[in-house]
């Protein structure tokens, strides 16, 4: 089996706090992997010193087999980063960022120029290209910043919560990316604070906090130990409440809880329930103005995995 | 859709020669767009010098020289030196702000020297020198300035004024590097520009000056610039000055470029 990047036992401390208390994240090539954790978890000092920006007090990553602390000039020519924070030169057209980028990477202004255009035609920034990056909305600034890091075609591209702070339209755009690069046959790295998102495109997950790998696996395995998923309806009569949750309680086997007025859910766990909870509602002519299917918030998770919820500092 | 995989462009260049050379001239173009996007921050090598040659020569001409025009031709030389060394201040100020950036972080994340964001910078502000050296020359020529040598030694002079600059400006960088703030860079820079570029003949002759002052201006080094430019320019004493002049710049570049660069790494 071979890692495009693989980290052993990462340490790296900021005076008192210990930003990572021994950290082990790998990925094979031309797979995602999801590091799903709150704020302030460790996720963008992992993704650093992935990205030869750090170097860790203890334990050693490598990307492509180079360590990055002793090969970090190989290492570079081999990863592409967006960071969590934008990183394109806000004074700098788009053009101008992406070909800035191609001459550092040592593309001939020709060929700089060309792949600047394959890539703002990729991520629909044509008619901003002459536009200073400054001029930019949120959406285009990470789109472009996605693209900055692209120019190399990189064979890992680490992804620090790109989509945090997005609309969902926008966050969708950024998924269809993720997906793109891989099927290119690049390796992601992709952090998160959503396990949906995490569900969404990794193909393993590891959930840190407080610096620790707290949990790996599969999304699916990761889901069963967390609970699955859970269903909301919300009926538009509200005399047909307990109708439905009847119908869900049928269906799940649980017994549905009402955590607002008006509105049932129940935890269920096969792919079915939902279709089948639609079914049912139809035969019996209840009409709603909520239905749903999601996953457990970050928050469930870390309740289900640690026992306590997310921000707080001991076990509950 | 494909992001990554091989189109029309090729993959990657691979390996070229003079990487350091051509990835700092690609970065000098980054600091000179933004240069040009934001010409206010232009104000301190255009504006400002303008005020001083007026208000010097006007309060102070007479007294010294005995005609505002004896006295801008002794003066506008050193202002043009006072200018760019204080211009270089801007550098040091402008990494310090890029530095906390992001846009710092894709630089250091890709196989380029490390030293190239540095002098990129550098090179790329030499542009605010230049825009000094001829603003002053127009503003001066103006008010009655003339060059009494030719045009020859005139450029030799505007050329040394700009790599004493340019060298000197690694001192600033070293700052940049070193201080918390942009604030704190200006706070150090003014502190030490003060008594480097007021502590000459600039205002008035050396022989004016109490002793001890006078021990001060003839050791320090932007004295033999401005005599420099002045030898050059309107006549004097001009191989001591210059030669001094090159030996200060190739000294001072060479404690402070290794210098800035380590810090660079240290912060990094
Ligand atoms: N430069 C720094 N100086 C001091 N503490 C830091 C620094 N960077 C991160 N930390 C601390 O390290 C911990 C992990 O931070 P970070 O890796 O940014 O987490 P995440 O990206 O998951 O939100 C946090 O407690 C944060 O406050
Ligand atoms: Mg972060």
């Amino acid at each position: 089996m071979s890692y495009a990047f693989e980290a052993e036992g990462l340490v790296k401390r900021y005076g008192k706090t210990t930003a990572l208390a021994g950290v082990d994240l790998a990925a094979r090539t031309g797979t995602v992997l999801g590091v799903l954790g709150p704020n302030g978890a460790g996720k963008t000092t992992a993704v650093r010193i992935l990205a030869t920006l750090l170097r860790p007090d203890e334990g050693r990553a490598a990307v492509g087999g180079l360590d990055v602390v002793k090969h970090a000039a190989e290492v570079r020519g081999l990863i592409g980063l967006t960071g969590q924070y934008a990183s394109v030169d806000e004074d700098l057209t788009g053009t101008q960022n992406l070909v800035l980028i191609g001459r550092l990477l040592n593309l001939r202004t020709a060929d700089a120029k060309a792949r600047a255009a394959e890539l703002l035609a990729d991520f629909d920034l044509v008619e901003a290209a002459g536009r200073p990056a400054k001029t930019y909305s949120g959406g285009m600034r990470r789109r472009l910043d996605l693209a900055a890091s692209l120019v190399g075609r990189p064979d890992v591209i680490y992804l620090d919560e790109p989509t945090t702070g997005l609309d969902p339209a926008k966050r969708d755009d950024i998924w269809h990316v993720v997906r793109t690069l891989v099927a290119d046959g690049a390796t992601v790295l992709l952090t998160t604070q959503y396990l949906e998102e995490a569900d969404a495109l990794a193909d393993e997950i590891s959930v840190i906090d407080h610096g620790r790998v707290i949990a790996h696996g599969t999304p699916a395995s990761l889901k069963s130990v967390v609970g699955g998923q859970t269903i909301l309806v919300r009926p538009a009569d509200h005399d047909r409440l307990s109708d439905a949750a009847a119908v869900l309680a049928a269906v799940s086997g649980h017994q549905p809880e009402s955590p607002s007025r008006g509105v049932v859910t129940v935890p269920v766990d096969g792919d079915t329930a939902f279709t089948e909870v639609v079914k049912r509602l139809d035969v019996l002519g209840i009409s709603v103005t909520e239905l749903s299917l999601r996953l457990p918030s970050l928050d469930e998770v870390f309740f289900s995995l640690t026992g306590r919820h997310t921000g707080t500092e001991e076990a509950a | 859709m494909t992001l990554i995989a091989e189109r029309t462009v090729p993959a990657r260049a691979g390996h070229r020669p003079f990487g350091l050379a051509r990835h700092s001239l690609a970065l000098a173009r980054r600091s000179l767009i933004k240069t040009v996007r934001t010409p206010e921050q232009l104000l301190d090598v255009t504006l400002q010098p303008v005020i001083f040659v007026v208000l010097f020569v006007y309060l102070l001409g007479g007294a010294v020289a005995g005609s505002t025009h004896d006295y801008l031709q002794q003066l506008l030389p050193a202002i043009m030196v006072q200018t760019t060394v204080f211009g270089g201040m801007a550098t040091g100020v402008n990494l310090n702000t890029d530095i906390g950036k992001g846009v710092f972080d894709r630089f250091r994340s890709l196989p380029i020297g490390r030293s190239a964001p540095l002098i990129g910078s550098v090179l790329g502000d030499l542009i605010r020198y230049v825009v000094a050296v001829v603003s002053l020359l127009l503003f001066g020529t103006l008010m009655g300035f003339r060059v009494e040598t030719g045009l020859l030694p005139a450029l030799a002079a505007c050329l040394l004024v700009i790599l004493f600059a340019f060298c000197l400006s690694w001192a600033f960088v070293l700052v940049g590097m070193l201080a918390r703030q942009p604030g704190a860079v200006q706070g150090i820079g003014f502190l030490a520009l003060f008594p480097l570029t007021f502590g000459t003949s600039m205002i008035a002759p050396a022989e004016t000056l109490p002793s001890w002052l006078r021990s001060w201006v003839e050791v320090n080094p932007v004295t033999h610039v401005m005599n420099a430019a002045r030898g050059l320019m309107v006549g004097g004493p001009v191989a001591g000055p210059v030669l001094w002049t090159l030996l200060w710049s190739a000294l001072i570049v060479a404690v402070f470029a290794p210098l800035a660069v380590r810090a660079y790494r240290r912060r990094a």
